[in-house]
């Protein structure tokens, strides 16, 4: 009798496990797709419940997204800026974690703080002053040669996304390179390769498993990044959040939905394809590396 | 002789264009922010007055800026205490019992966090809308429409709704750190416990809880950071501050007084107090949840 009401109580502590487990899942779920569903509805359906089912698959929305609200202009320059920032990231970054993981020299204890130091600088405080230095060096190059090129330009935008990104990569690339053993340089070293040969036909392919680490990492929070294009890019050339914002800003005024909902799935498929492809590796790194924000 | 040359060169080429980018874009800046914050530096006339602690003391009579350090707070406090124990159930849930499916579980609690903070709002403006949202709408189905709400019309409610979009977006983070220190207690100390009798609740207060507690601690100067940051990111793009002031977070005013309304200086003290704040906050709490540290 007493082993009965036991089991009982172990039966409903397991309904009680997977009754929360589900319902956060479903929290998660229904909302995001929610917004694929909605993307493919049209005008009328938007004014009855939200909750029914499209009708059909109204796939105009995505031209209209494309076509009239400039969807397909900020797609391009986000995949332009996400590539040539990892790309410079990657560039600038691999050689000084590199050495200054393994060399020691005058100066490098400060280097090391300095990058450590950048860690604790946060990306929202110092927004405006770098879009007053840029718009400073604007005005004397405008005086100059009569036009400005610094503020509402995409490499620019590439160039400071790298550069705030710059100590944590540091920082996980270093401490990668740490934990290769130094035989492999010595052994290139006497087969005559000099400093920069081992780095790059040696040193830097060994540390491939944190480099894509550093590639998800980065991608993930240039692609989904909007206050700095916000603030640096005031023009046309918008990157994909900045226009989805602008998007939705209008939605609140004007009533088509349909293509704020398409813009959305625009910024999120390309993070949620490779999420699903790299999900293990994702997680699993962010317990190696602790926090990105 | 020429080895050394030549090994200097290599450093040099190395390190300095990763250091001129740190210094131009963000030591640079950084500094900036501290020097505009004692001038008075207002609108498109590039003229900077000097004015030594002004800025602070307009601000300490600010009324929107204490408004919105009261919504800073209220969101630090809420969200960090609903987010951590939810985590912290959840990650037990999924390490501790042998759930079906926990992998499944994992990887759609991750998803929150590989979204834009402009999705975010986007859905959750989708959620909160009055006529037209998913939630008062399923409030409606239940026949429960004495609680459908205006998620951000009302200037009571707003800031609340602003915290659970937050929630939404950090339980998985949060759930995934405290895991992989889960993951780390050896097995056989809850065999043991058992053995001795200890259940679950138990076993979580006088083992897990212990273990992770310097994890936890950890995150806490994560959940100050974070949730300054990320507040302002989500009410730029969800409400902007409004209505009426009601959802205005520390950053979002110092970003509404130094870029949209161009008091540079002003603005830059509003950073500057927000800094020295987030500061001040992490490490009292992180003197207040000293513990002796388990070893294992």
């Amino acid at each position: 009798m007493k082993k009965q009401k036991k089991m009982s109580v172990e039966k409903l502590y397991r309904l009680f496990i997977y009754v929360a487990l589900l319902t956060l899942a479903i929290t998660i779920i229904i909302p995001v797709a929610w917004v694929f569903i909605a993307s493919i509805k049209e005008k009328s359906e938007f004014y009855t419940s939200p909750w029914d089912m499209p009708k059909g698959f109204y796939f105009q929305n995505f031209i209209d997204a494309f076509e009239k609200a400039n969807m397909g202009t900020y797609m391009l320059n986000s995949i332009m800026v996400t590539a040539l920032a990892i790309l410079i990231l990657l560039v600038v970054a691999l050689p000084a974690a590199y050495v200054l993981a393994r060399y020691t020299f005058k100066g490098s204890k400060i280097l090391n703080t300095l990058f450590k130091a950048g860690l604790f600088i946060n990306v929202n405080y110092i927004v405006v002053p770098i879009f007053l230095m840029l718009l400073d060096a604007d005005m004397v190059i405008r005086g100059r040669f009569g036009d400005g090129f610094l503020l509402d330009n995409l490499f620019v935008l590439a160039l400071v996304y790298a550069s705030t990104a710059l100590p944590f990569t540091i920082y996980l690339l270093s401490s990668y390179f740490q934990t290769l053993p130094s035989t492999y340089e010595e052994a290139a070293w006497v087969d005559g390769a000099g400093y920069f040969k081992t780095m790059y036909k040696i040193m830097i392919p060994m540390a491939r498993p944190s480099i894509v680490a550093v590639i998800l990492f980065n991608f993930l929070s240039f692609w989904n990044e909007y206050i700095i294009a916000l603030t640096l890019i005031p023009g046309p050339n918008k990157t994909l959040p900045v226009g989805l914002m602008n998007l939705m800003a209008a939605q609140k005024s004007a009533t088509n939905y349909g293509q704020m909902y398409a813009g959305m799935v625009l910024v999120m498929l390309p993070t949620l394809i490779l999420y699903i492809l790299v999900q293990k590796k994702l997680t699993q790194g962010m317990a190696l590396g602790g926090s990105k924000e | 002789m020429k080895k050394t040359t030549e090994k200097r060169i290599f450093i040099f080429v190395c390190t300095t264009p990763a250091l001129l980018l740190l210094t131009l874009f963000m030591i640079v800046p950084t500094i900036e922010v501290f020097r505009m914050s004692l001038y008075k530096w207002g609108g498109f006339s590039n003229n900077q007055v000097f004015v030594g602690l002004n800025n602070f003391k307009i601000l300490w009579n600010d009324m929107n800026f204490i408004r919105s350090l009261q919504n800073s707070i209220l969101l630090i406090v809420v969200v960090t205490l609903i987010t951590i124990v939810l985590a912290i159930l959840f990650s037990t849930l999924l390490t501790r019992e042998n759930v079906k499916g926990g992998n499944f579980f994992r990887v759609i609690f991750y998803i929150p966090n590989i979204l834009s903070i402009v999705v975010i709002a986007g859905i959750f403006s989708a959620i909160y809308d009055p006529t037209s949202g998913l939630l008062n709408n399923f409030l409606s189905v239940f026949n429960i429409e004495s609680l459908q709400k205006m998620w951000l019309g009302d200037q009571k409610i707003a800031i609340y709704s602003i915290s659970g979009a937050l929630v939404w977006q950090a339980v998985g983070y949060y759930m995934v750190m405290y895991m992989s220190s889960m993951a780390n207690i050896p097995e056989s100390f809850y065999e043991a416990s058992s053995l001795e009798g200890a259940g679950r609740i138990t076993q979580f207060f006088s083992i897990t809880l212990p273990l992770i507690w310097n994890n936890i601690r950890t995150t806490l100067t994560f959940f100050i950071v974070s949730t300054i940051n990320l507040s302002f990111l989500l009410v730029q793009a969800m409400t902007g501050g409004g209505p009426d002031g009601s959802t205005e977070v520390f950053l979002s005013y110092m970003y509404k007084q130094a870029y949209t309304n161009s008091s540079y200086g002003y603005g830059m003290a509003i950073g500057v107090v927000i800094f020295l704040f987030s500061f001040a906050l992490s490490a009292i709490i992180n003197q207040i949840t000293k513990r002796e540290v388990l070893e294992y």
